[in-house]
């Protein structure tokens, strides 16, 4: 087999596939969950190396890819917050002040990155249709209830808002030096975290992610496991975090380990998360 | 040539080499680290403190390091000497909030190895730690610098990796600080002061943010190189 018949066949399963060689692809929301149907193959490395350059989080990923990403997860919770605030009786009078500061903070970056990517001279993606009950458009997914039930438009919050973190963090290697965008990266990416912790703080919840050695997931939510996995690591650039010394020990705990770093999450890992989901057009 | 200094800092080497491997670099930061190494221009005395040493990642990593010994230090007193009416609830959360401090100085401490400057003294003598409001007021300062500081530094740090880690350390000091604030204000985990009207958290430079470390240092740290000596 050459190369032209792999790119044939690939071509069969994914249609846009000449789109996606091309590193100067705008719509981010069409890379999702490719990556499984093309990882069969066993490719040649030439090949490999294309496919990455297409489908990849790093080899070709331009300051516009990452921001139209970011504005992806600003729509989904703007939208978010806007629809909770927006209905009636779901939100009590001690969680007005705290919902309405995280919904206008979501909307103040949806603003700033539209005009972020038009100076860096691109253009924002549009937004993409949201079913927050997870039903993938249906309205009728295991969060059905979302705007009714307030703990569990909190919990929906929740993981939106750590799985933020994650998103944003993993995107830092992207903008690697450049001090502008990284910088309001890094900023929104604190405001994002700072959320989280009073969503938390809401909810009952440690303010912080406190893993298990097994199991990342703390919220008792089962299916947000996924947007947890991970942050049960232990090892931060080579060293084993328990095995550093405590206040009242030789070692760490397991919890204090993972609660102390939180961990990033790839485009790939969270559109996945998300797409079909949350997120159906 | 291999000093003895070198040969008793072989495991963190180690342990750097592993981070190089993990966070997927080349032979060429390898190198450029290895050369930094070298020259441990990094403990230069300048003005009678510490300096956080050359242009590159170690100075940020040892400015991190920095800060982190303050903030661990800080909340080592929090807890064991606890201010007036101090619930066990509070208690547990300056307890937590203590060792992720405490486990960020020892990761910084154990990375840097043979290249981290010394520990510092701490001056907490502005602080009255058995008044609630200033212990709050205290930690608020410590927490929304130190999320200030990361944000940054972060453009000024060259490799993916570090970078990374950098990343997954002040989220949590977001999280530290949002609570902080709560306990303070309720409800002002996001408020003017730290988060501006374009929903960006504020940040701060090296030269901003080690003037207010040092009012709490006996030893102080400078930056010759980032433009602040004290």
């Amino acid at each position: 087999m050459n190369l032209f018949n792999i790119v044939e066949e690939l071509e069969k399963v994914d249609p846009e596939l000449n789109d996606r060689l091309n590193p100067r692809r705008a719509a981010i929301k069409n890379i999702t969950s490719f990556g499984s149907k093309v990882a069969l193959a066993a490719v040649p490395f030439a090949l490999g190396t294309m496919l990455k350059r297409a489908y990849g989080a790093t080899a070709t990923t331009s300051v516009v890819d990452v921001l139209n990403y970011a504005l992806t997860l600003e729509y989904l919770e703007s939208s978010f917050y806007n629809q909770g605030a927006a209905s009636a009786g779901l939100i009590p009078a001690s969680g007005t002040a705290y919902i309405n500061t995280v919904k206008d903070d979501e909307n103040q970056h949806v603003a700033f990155l539209k005009t972020a990517i038009t100076q860096s001279g691109g253009t924002p993606v549009t937004s993409p249709k949201f079913d927050f009950t997870a039903g993938g458009g249906t309205g009728n997914g295991p969060f059905k209830g979302v705007f009714s039930d307030y703990s569990l438009f909190l919990k929906v919050a929740l993981a939106f808002e750590d799985t933020g973190v994650r998103a944003y963090k993993g995107q830092a290697p992207n903008l690697l030096g450049n001090k502008d965008i990284l910088t309001a990266a890094l900023s929104i990416h604190a405001v994002e975290a700072r959320h989280a912790s009073a969503i938390r703080q809401l909810l009952g919840v440690s303010p912080w992610i406190t893993s298990t050695a097994t199991l990342g997931n703390d919220t008792g939510i089962s299916l947000v496991n996924g947007n947890y996995a991970g942050e049960e690591t232990i090892k931060q650039g080579g060293v084993d975090l328990t095995t550093l010394p405590s206040v009242t020990a030789s070692t760490t705990s397991v919890a204090v380990a993972t609660a102390a770093f939180d961990e990033p999450l790839s485009k790939d890992q969270v559109l996945e998360l998300l797409v079909g989901t949350f997120i159906y057009s | 040539m291999k000093t003895s200094e070198q040969e008793s800092i072989g495991g963190t080497n180690m342990a750097r080499r592993s981070f190089l491997r993990y966070a997927g670099l080349g032979v060429a930061s390898a190198g450029l680290l290895a050369t930094a190494a070298c020259h441990k221009d990094h403990k230069v005395i300048v003005g009678g403190g510490i300096d956080i040493g050359a242009k590159g990642d170690l100075a940020i990593l040892n400015y991190a390091y920095a800060l982190e010994q303050l903030e661990a230090a800080f909340y080592i007193q929090v807890v064991a000497s606890p201010y007036s009416g101090m619930t066990s609830d509070e208690k547990a959360l300056f307890t937590s909030i203590r060792d992720h401090e405490v486990v960020h100085r020892e990761f910084f401490k154990k990375a840097l190895g043979g290249n981290a400057i010394p520990a510092l003294t701490v001056d907490f003598s502005s602080i009255d730690f058995t008044k609630k409001s200033a212990v709050l007021g205290a930690a608020k300062a410590f927490e929304d610098t130190g999320v200030k500081a990361y944000d940054g530094a972060g453009y000024l740090i060259q490799d993916a990796g570090y970078l990374t880690i950098a990343g997954k350390i002040v989220s949590v000091e977001a999280r530290h600080a949002a609570l902080i604030s709560n306990m303070l204000v309720a409800g002002s985990f996001a408020a003017d002061d730290q988060v501006d009207s374009n929903g960006l958290n504020r940040s701060a430079t090296i030269a901003e943010v080690l003037p207010i470390a040092n009012t709490y240092l006996k030893t102080k740290v400078n930056a010759s190189n980032y433009g602040y000596v004290a």
